[in-house]
Protein backbone atom coordinates (compact mmCIF):
# COMPACT_ATOMS: atom_id res chain seq x y z
CA UNK A 1 0.00 0.00 0.00
CA UNK A 2 1.35 3.00 -0.98
CA UNK A 3 0.88 6.35 0.95
CA UNK A 4 1.88 10.18 1.47
CA UNK A 5 4.10 10.86 4.05
CA UNK A 6 2.58 11.88 6.79
CA UNK A 7 4.21 15.29 7.41
CA UNK A 8 3.35 16.56 4.09
CA UNK A 9 0.82 19.70 3.59
CA UNK A 10 -1.42 19.22 1.12
CA UNK A 11 -3.82 22.57 1.04
CA UNK A 12 -7.35 22.41 -0.84
CA UNK A 13 -5.50 25.06 -3.63
CA UNK A 14 -3.38 22.58 -4.38
CA UNK A 15 -0.69 23.79 -2.58
CA UNK A 16 1.89 20.97 -1.21
CA UNK A 17 5.16 21.48 1.43
CA UNK A 18 7.51 18.83 2.19
CA UNK A 19 8.84 20.22 5.00
CA UNK A 20 11.79 18.22 5.55
CA UNK A 21 13.36 19.18 2.32
CA UNK A 22 11.35 22.59 2.00
CA UNK A 23 10.34 21.99 -1.63
CA UNK A 24 6.86 22.82 -2.23
CA UNK A 25 4.59 22.21 -5.52
CA UNK A 26 1.64 22.68 -7.08
CA UNK A 27 -0.91 19.72 -8.58
CA UNK A 28 -3.89 20.53 -10.41
CA UNK A 29 -7.87 19.13 -9.75
CA UNK A 30 -7.04 15.95 -10.77
CA UNK A 31 -3.67 15.23 -8.61
CA UNK A 32 -5.19 16.64 -6.02
CA UNK A 33 -8.13 14.13 -6.35
CA UNK A 34 -5.66 11.21 -6.53
CA UNK A 35 -3.96 12.01 -3.51
CA UNK A 36 -6.88 12.27 -1.16
CA UNK A 37 -7.51 8.97 -2.38
CA UNK A 38 -3.93 8.18 -1.63
CA UNK A 39 -4.40 9.36 1.75
CA UNK A 40 -7.37 7.36 2.24
CA UNK A 41 -5.60 4.15 1.87
CA UNK A 42 -7.07 3.47 -1.56
CA UNK A 43 -6.05 0.61 -3.55
CA UNK A 44 -4.91 1.27 -7.53
CA UNK A 45 -8.18 -0.86 -8.33
CA UNK A 46 -10.29 1.68 -6.04
CA UNK A 47 -9.19 4.75 -7.66
CA UNK A 48 -9.06 3.38 -11.01
CA UNK A 49 -12.59 2.40 -10.67
CA UNK A 50 -13.18 5.85 -9.21
CA UNK A 51 -11.25 7.78 -11.78
CA UNK A 52 -12.82 5.91 -14.90
CA UNK A 53 -16.16 6.81 -13.49
CA UNK A 54 -15.47 10.22 -13.15
CA UNK A 55 -13.70 11.32 -16.19
CA UNK A 56 -13.18 9.85 -19.84
CA UNK A 57 -10.37 7.36 -19.84
CA UNK A 58 -10.02 4.08 -19.96
CA UNK A 59 -8.36 2.19 -17.14
CA UNK A 60 -5.02 1.09 -19.03
CA UNK A 61 -4.41 4.77 -19.92
CA UNK A 62 -5.18 6.09 -16.44
CA UNK A 63 -3.09 3.51 -15.13
CA UNK A 64 -0.21 4.94 -17.31
CA UNK A 65 -0.67 8.62 -15.93
CA UNK A 66 -1.23 6.84 -12.52
CA UNK A 67 2.23 5.72 -12.44
CA UNK A 68 3.57 8.30 -14.26
CA UNK A 69 2.28 10.77 -11.45
CA UNK A 70 3.50 8.06 -8.73
CA UNK A 71 7.10 8.15 -10.00
CA UNK A 72 7.17 12.02 -9.70
CA UNK A 73 5.87 11.61 -6.17
CA UNK A 74 8.38 9.26 -5.74
CA UNK A 75 11.39 11.25 -7.63
CA UNK A 76 9.93 14.36 -5.12
CA UNK A 77 10.43 12.24 -1.90
CA UNK A 78 6.57 13.02 -1.06
CA UNK A 79 5.56 9.18 -1.00
CA UNK A 80 6.47 7.31 2.51
CA UNK A 81 9.37 4.98 2.21
CA UNK A 82 7.35 1.59 2.66
CA UNK A 83 5.80 2.32 -0.80
CA UNK A 84 5.53 -1.10 -2.49
CA UNK A 85 4.29 -1.27 -6.22
CA UNK B 1 9.44 45.90 33.62
CA UNK B 2 12.20 45.30 31.19
CA UNK B 3 16.11 45.49 32.26
CA UNK B 4 18.09 48.41 30.82
CA UNK B 5 21.27 46.59 28.89
CA UNK B 6 23.89 48.46 26.55
CA UNK B 7 24.88 45.71 23.58
CA UNK B 8 27.66 46.26 21.23
CA UNK B 9 27.80 44.21 18.01
CA UNK B 10 29.82 44.40 15.06
CA UNK B 11 28.46 43.13 11.64
CA UNK B 12 26.37 45.72 10.26
CA UNK B 13 27.11 45.59 6.77
CA UNK B 14 23.63 44.88 5.24
CA UNK B 15 24.88 44.60 2.25
CA UNK B 16 24.43 41.69 -0.64
CA UNK B 17 27.04 39.84 1.46
CA UNK B 18 25.76 40.87 4.63
CA UNK B 19 27.01 40.21 8.26
CA UNK B 20 24.62 39.08 11.21
CA UNK B 21 24.28 42.99 13.15
CA UNK B 22 21.50 43.71 12.20
CA UNK B 23 19.05 40.66 12.69
CA UNK B 24 20.46 39.99 16.26
CA UNK B 25 19.62 43.71 16.84
CA UNK B 26 16.35 42.61 15.17
CA UNK B 27 15.89 40.05 18.29
CA UNK B 28 17.35 41.78 20.46
CA UNK B 29 15.06 44.56 20.48
CA UNK B 30 11.86 42.27 20.28
CA UNK B 31 12.77 41.11 24.03
CA UNK B 32 10.27 40.96 26.63
CA UNK B 33 12.48 41.00 29.50
CA UNK B 34 15.29 43.58 27.87
CA UNK B 35 15.46 47.02 27.18
CA UNK B 36 18.38 47.85 25.06
CA UNK B 37 20.68 50.46 24.00
CA UNK B 38 22.56 49.54 20.77
CA UNK B 39 25.83 50.53 19.87
CA UNK B 40 27.00 49.31 16.46
CA UNK B 41 30.84 48.97 15.78
CA UNK B 42 31.46 49.56 12.66
CA UNK B 43 34.55 48.96 10.41
CA UNK B 44 33.23 50.70 7.22
CA UNK B 45 31.84 54.13 7.11
CA UNK B 46 29.09 53.03 4.70
CA UNK B 47 27.72 49.74 6.58
CA UNK B 48 23.89 50.28 6.11
CA UNK B 49 22.83 49.34 9.68
CA UNK B 50 24.76 52.44 11.03
CA UNK B 51 22.07 54.38 9.07
CA UNK B 52 18.99 52.49 9.49
CA UNK B 53 16.25 53.50 11.31
CA UNK B 54 15.69 52.13 14.60
CA UNK B 55 18.71 49.50 14.44
CA UNK B 56 21.43 51.20 16.24
CA UNK B 57 21.36 53.86 19.09
CA UNK B 58 24.76 55.07 18.35
CA UNK B 59 27.81 54.29 16.17
CA UNK B 60 31.03 54.21 17.01
CA UNK B 61 34.04 53.38 14.24
CA UNK B 62 36.65 50.43 15.01
CA UNK B 63 40.00 49.27 13.32
CA UNK B 64 39.73 46.07 11.91
CA UNK B 65 41.50 43.43 13.70
CA UNK B 66 44.19 42.92 10.99
CA UNK B 67 45.75 46.09 12.46
CA UNK B 68 46.13 43.85 15.72
CA UNK B 69 44.08 42.19 18.41
CA UNK B 70 45.07 44.97 20.59
CA UNK B 71 44.45 47.97 18.98
CA UNK B 72 40.99 46.40 18.19
CA UNK B 73 40.47 45.92 21.77
CA UNK B 74 41.53 49.04 23.64
CA UNK B 75 39.35 51.01 21.16
CA UNK B 76 36.39 48.96 22.38
CA UNK B 77 38.12 49.35 26.53
CA UNK B 78 37.93 53.35 25.21
CA UNK B 79 34.37 53.20 23.99
CA UNK B 80 33.20 51.75 27.19
CA UNK B 81 34.82 54.11 29.43
CA UNK B 82 32.49 56.86 27.57
CA UNK B 83 29.49 54.60 27.00
CA UNK B 84 29.93 51.66 28.96
CA UNK B 85 29.28 47.96 27.31
CA UNK B 86 27.00 45.19 29.28
CA UNK B 87 27.55 42.98 26.24
CA UNK B 88 29.56 42.59 23.63
CA UNK B 89 28.70 40.47 20.28
CA UNK B 90 31.20 40.26 17.66
CA UNK B 91 29.47 38.70 14.47
CA UNK B 92 32.46 37.98 12.44
CA UNK B 93 34.72 35.13 12.12
CA UNK B 94 38.00 37.27 11.40
CA UNK B 95 37.76 39.02 14.90
CA UNK B 96 36.69 36.50 17.21
CA UNK B 97 40.28 35.53 17.50
CA UNK B 98 41.00 39.06 19.29
CA UNK B 99 37.82 38.82 21.29
CA UNK B 100 38.47 35.17 22.35
CA UNK B 101 42.23 36.37 23.63
CA UNK B 102 40.93 39.10 25.42
CA UNK B 103 37.61 37.74 27.24
CA UNK B 104 39.14 38.23 30.80
CA UNK B 105 40.28 41.46 30.20
CA UNK B 106 36.60 42.82 28.80
CA UNK B 107 35.11 41.00 31.87
CA UNK B 108 37.76 42.60 33.89
CA UNK B 109 36.52 45.81 32.39
CA UNK B 110 32.84 45.03 33.56
CA UNK B 111 31.86 43.85 29.59
CA UNK B 112 30.12 40.60 28.51
CA UNK B 113 30.86 37.61 26.32
CA UNK B 114 29.81 34.51 25.51
CA UNK B 115 32.39 33.33 22.73
CA UNK B 116 33.80 29.82 21.81
CA UNK B 117 36.66 28.89 23.53
CA UNK B 118 39.88 28.94 21.41
CA UNK B 119 40.22 24.98 21.42
CA UNK B 120 36.95 24.71 19.54
CA UNK B 121 37.56 27.40 16.94
CA UNK B 122 40.15 26.09 15.90
CA UNK B 123 39.26 22.72 16.25
CA UNK B 124 36.14 23.38 13.74
CA UNK B 125 38.47 25.65 11.62
CA UNK B 126 37.84 24.86 7.97
CA UNK B 127 41.57 23.55 7.52
CA UNK B 128 41.01 21.34 10.14
CA UNK B 129 37.71 19.77 9.14
CA UNK B 130 39.32 16.43 8.35
CA UNK B 131 40.68 15.64 12.18
CA UNK B 132 37.52 17.10 13.13
CA UNK B 133 35.51 14.61 11.46
CA UNK B 134 37.82 11.49 12.67
CA UNK B 135 37.36 13.06 16.27
CA UNK B 136 33.61 12.90 15.96
CA UNK B 137 33.16 10.57 14.43
CA UNK B 138 31.28 13.00 11.48
CA UNK B 139 31.01 12.91 7.86
CA UNK B 140 33.42 15.63 5.85
CA UNK B 141 34.62 16.04 2.72
CA UNK B 142 38.09 15.15 2.32
CA UNK B 143 40.24 18.31 2.11
CA UNK B 144 43.61 19.85 2.56
CA UNK B 145 45.58 23.11 3.08
CA UNK B 146 47.68 24.69 0.03
CA UNK B 147 49.96 27.73 0.35
CA UNK B 148 52.11 27.36 -3.12
CA UNK B 149 50.68 27.78 -6.17
CA UNK B 150 53.03 24.87 -7.15
CA UNK B 151 50.98 22.75 -5.25
CA UNK B 152 47.57 22.67 -7.52
CA UNK B 153 49.34 20.87 -9.82
CA UNK B 154 49.55 17.67 -7.68
CA UNK B 155 45.97 18.15 -6.31
CA UNK B 156 44.66 15.72 -9.18
CA UNK B 157 46.35 12.79 -7.23
CA UNK B 158 44.09 13.34 -4.03
CA UNK B 159 41.28 15.10 -5.67
CA UNK B 160 38.76 14.63 -8.35
CA UNK B 161 37.79 17.67 -10.50
CA UNK B 162 35.23 19.86 -9.54
CA UNK B 163 36.27 20.65 -6.12
CA UNK B 164 35.80 23.27 -4.03
CA UNK B 165 38.64 26.43 -3.47
CA UNK B 166 37.94 28.18 -0.07
CA UNK B 167 39.73 31.06 2.07
CA UNK B 168 40.38 30.51 5.50
CA UNK B 169 37.83 32.99 6.68
CA UNK B 170 35.57 33.36 4.28
CA UNK B 171 34.82 33.17 -0.02
CA UNK B 172 34.20 29.79 -1.75
CA UNK B 173 34.15 29.05 -5.50
CA UNK B 174 33.56 25.74 -6.88
CA UNK B 175 36.90 24.92 -9.69
CA UNK B 176 36.66 22.63 -12.67
CA UNK B 177 40.23 22.47 -13.81
CA UNK B 178 43.59 23.48 -12.39
CA UNK B 179 43.55 27.06 -14.13
CA UNK B 180 40.33 27.87 -12.23
CA UNK B 181 42.26 26.70 -9.37
CA UNK B 182 44.98 28.84 -9.65
CA UNK B 183 42.57 32.25 -10.19
CA UNK B 184 40.41 31.31 -7.10
CA UNK B 185 43.68 30.73 -5.29
CA UNK B 186 44.88 34.25 -6.23
CA UNK B 187 41.56 35.75 -5.43
CA UNK B 188 41.48 33.63 -2.22
CA UNK B 189 45.09 34.60 -0.94
CA UNK B 190 45.27 38.11 -1.82
CA UNK B 191 42.25 38.91 0.22
CA UNK B 192 42.43 36.85 3.52
CA UNK B 193 46.02 35.02 2.89
CA UNK B 194 47.49 31.84 3.28
CA UNK B 195 46.57 28.86 3.51
CA UNK B 196 43.90 28.16 0.96
CA UNK B 197 41.51 25.01 1.59
CA UNK B 198 40.88 22.62 -1.31
CA UNK B 199 37.95 20.40 -0.55
CA UNK B 200 36.06 17.72 -2.15
CA UNK B 201 32.89 19.17 -3.60
CA UNK B 202 29.97 16.63 -2.31
CA UNK B 203 26.91 16.99 -4.43
CA UNK B 204 23.65 17.75 -3.24
CA UNK B 205 21.37 20.26 -1.41
CA UNK B 206 22.95 22.78 1.20
CA UNK B 207 21.47 23.06 4.33
CA UNK B 208 22.11 24.93 7.33
CA UNK B 209 21.33 24.79 11.01
CA UNK B 210 21.29 28.37 13.12
CA UNK B 211 22.55 26.98 16.61
CA UNK B 212 23.50 28.42 20.09
CA UNK B 213 25.00 26.04 22.92
CA UNK B 214 25.55 27.14 26.26
CA UNK B 215 28.79 25.72 26.89
CA UNK B 216 27.98 22.62 29.11
CA UNK B 217 26.71 20.43 25.75
CA UNK B 218 23.19 21.37 26.16
CA UNK B 219 21.97 23.05 22.84
CA UNK B 220 19.65 25.93 23.55
CA UNK B 221 18.24 26.45 20.86
CA UNK B 222 18.64 24.87 16.60
CA UNK B 223 16.79 25.84 13.59
CA UNK B 224 17.50 23.88 10.30
CA UNK B 225 16.84 25.94 6.93
CA UNK B 226 17.52 25.22 3.13
CA UNK B 227 18.34 28.34 1.29
CA UNK B 228 15.40 28.68 -2.08
CA UNK B 229 17.76 31.71 -3.31
CA UNK B 230 20.91 31.65 -3.44
CA UNK B 231 22.55 35.01 -4.60
CA UNK B 232 25.91 35.01 -7.15
CA UNK B 233 28.13 35.24 -3.74
CA UNK B 234 26.45 31.71 -2.40
CA UNK B 235 24.55 33.85 0.22
CA UNK B 236 20.94 33.30 0.87
CA UNK B 237 18.43 35.73 0.02
CA UNK B 238 15.50 33.89 0.84
CA UNK B 239 15.21 30.62 3.17
CA UNK B 240 12.64 28.51 4.84
CA UNK B 241 12.46 26.37 8.32
CA UNK B 242 12.73 22.84 8.04
CA UNK B 243 11.64 19.81 9.74
CA UNK B 244 14.63 17.22 9.65
CA UNK B 245 15.54 15.45 12.83
CA UNK B 246 18.23 14.25 11.14
CA UNK B 247 20.05 17.86 10.87
CA UNK B 248 18.45 18.71 14.58
CA UNK B 249 20.15 15.38 16.00
CA UNK B 250 23.81 16.34 14.10
CA UNK B 251 23.67 19.23 15.53
CA UNK B 252 23.05 18.36 19.25
CA UNK B 253 25.53 15.53 18.62
CA UNK B 254 28.20 18.40 17.41
CA UNK B 255 27.34 20.76 20.73
CA UNK B 256 27.39 17.90 23.13
CA UNK B 257 30.68 16.37 21.77
CA UNK B 258 32.45 19.99 21.77
CA UNK B 259 30.54 21.61 24.68
CA UNK B 260 30.09 24.42 22.29
CA UNK B 261 30.18 27.92 23.95
CA UNK B 262 28.25 30.29 21.74
CA UNK B 263 26.00 30.39 18.29
CA UNK B 264 27.53 28.80 16.22
CA UNK B 265 26.25 28.47 11.88
CA UNK B 266 26.47 24.40 10.45
CA UNK B 267 26.38 24.42 6.50
CA UNK B 268 25.83 21.10 5.19
CA UNK B 269 25.48 19.07 2.07
CA UNK B 270 22.54 16.90 2.54
CA UNK B 271 23.74 14.00 -0.73
CA UNK B 272 21.10 11.99 -3.06
CA UNK B 273 21.48 9.01 -0.41
CA UNK B 274 20.31 11.36 2.05
CA UNK B 275 23.86 11.77 4.06
CA UNK B 276 24.55 14.91 5.93
CA UNK B 277 28.36 15.79 5.38
CA UNK B 278 29.75 18.51 7.44
CA UNK B 279 30.93 21.13 5.26
CA UNK B 280 31.58 24.07 7.54
CA UNK B 281 30.97 25.39 11.13
CA UNK B 282 31.08 28.61 11.98
CA UNK B 283 31.63 30.22 15.23
CA UNK B 284 29.33 32.60 15.34
CA UNK B 285 25.21 33.26 14.96
CA UNK B 286 24.77 33.70 10.75
CA UNK B 287 23.45 36.73 9.07
CA UNK B 288 19.36 34.71 8.52
CA UNK B 289 19.70 34.26 12.41
CA UNK B 290 15.94 36.41 11.85
CA UNK B 291 14.49 33.63 10.32
CA UNK B 292 14.85 31.50 14.10
CA UNK B 293 13.45 34.22 15.84
CA UNK B 294 10.93 34.43 13.37
CA UNK B 295 9.97 31.31 13.49
CA UNK B 296 10.08 30.94 17.42
CA UNK B 297 13.90 30.64 18.65
CA UNK B 298 14.52 34.28 19.63
CA UNK B 299 18.31 33.00 20.05
CA UNK B 300 19.85 36.50 19.91
CA UNK B 301 17.91 37.17 23.56
CA UNK B 302 19.12 33.86 25.17
CA UNK B 303 22.88 34.47 23.98
CA UNK B 304 22.69 38.02 25.91
CA UNK B 305 21.11 35.94 28.64
CA UNK B 306 23.98 33.81 28.10
CA UNK B 307 26.18 36.65 28.53
CA UNK B 308 24.83 37.50 31.99
CA UNK B 309 25.16 34.45 33.50
CA UNK B 310 21.19 34.46 33.09
CA UNK B 311 19.68 31.28 33.20
CA UNK B 312 18.39 30.26 29.99
CA UNK B 313 16.25 27.16 29.23
CA UNK B 314 16.69 25.24 25.92
CA UNK B 315 13.91 26.01 23.38
CA UNK B 316 11.55 23.23 22.16
CA UNK B 317 10.22 23.89 19.06
CA UNK B 318 10.08 25.87 16.32
CA UNK B 319 7.76 26.79 13.51
CA UNK B 320 8.36 24.61 10.71
CA UNK B 321 8.05 26.67 7.38
CA UNK B 322 8.71 29.82 7.77
CA UNK B 323 10.72 31.75 5.25
CA UNK B 324 12.38 35.16 4.96
CA UNK B 325 13.27 36.72 1.93
CA UNK B 326 15.60 39.85 1.83
CA UNK B 327 15.33 42.72 -0.06
CA UNK B 328 17.20 45.78 -1.00
CA UNK B 329 16.41 49.32 -0.30
CA UNK B 330 17.58 52.71 -1.14
CA UNK B 331 18.10 54.81 2.59
CA UNK B 332 18.80 58.43 2.20
CA UNK B 333 21.11 59.92 4.41
CA UNK B 334 23.05 63.32 4.62
CA UNK B 335 26.40 63.83 3.95
CA UNK B 336 26.79 65.54 7.14
CA UNK B 337 25.77 61.98 8.86
CA UNK B 338 28.58 60.66 6.84
CA UNK B 339 30.86 63.39 7.80
CA UNK B 340 30.36 62.64 11.80
CA UNK B 341 31.30 59.09 11.65
CA UNK B 342 34.38 59.81 9.05
CA UNK B 343 35.54 62.58 11.33
CA UNK B 344 35.00 62.21 14.71
CA UNK B 345 34.66 58.55 14.45
CA UNK B 346 31.17 57.96 15.89
CA UNK B 347 27.99 58.68 15.00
Amino acid sequence: MMHIKSNIALSNTGFVFNPTTGDSYTINQVGQEILGYLGEKKSLEEITSLMTSTYDIDPPSFEKYYFDFISMLRQFELLDEEYEN
Amino acid sequence: MRTKITVALTGLNNTDNPGPGVPVIRGIRESDIFEPRILGLAYENLEPGIYMDGVVDKTYQVPYPSEGSDILVNRILEIHKKDPIDVLIPNFDAELYAFMRSEKLLEEAGISTFLPTLEQFEERHKSNLPDFGKKYDLEVPFSKTISRIDEIEKLKEEFEYPLMVKGKFYDAYLAYNEEQVRMHFNKISAKWGVPVIIQEFIKGTEVNVVALGDGEGNTIGAVPMRKQYITDKGKAWSGITLDDQKMLDLTYRIIRAMKWRGGMELELVKSHKNELYIIEINPRIPAWVYLAVGAGQNMPEALVKLALGMEVKPFEDYQVGTMFIRYSYDLITNVKEFEKLSTLGEL
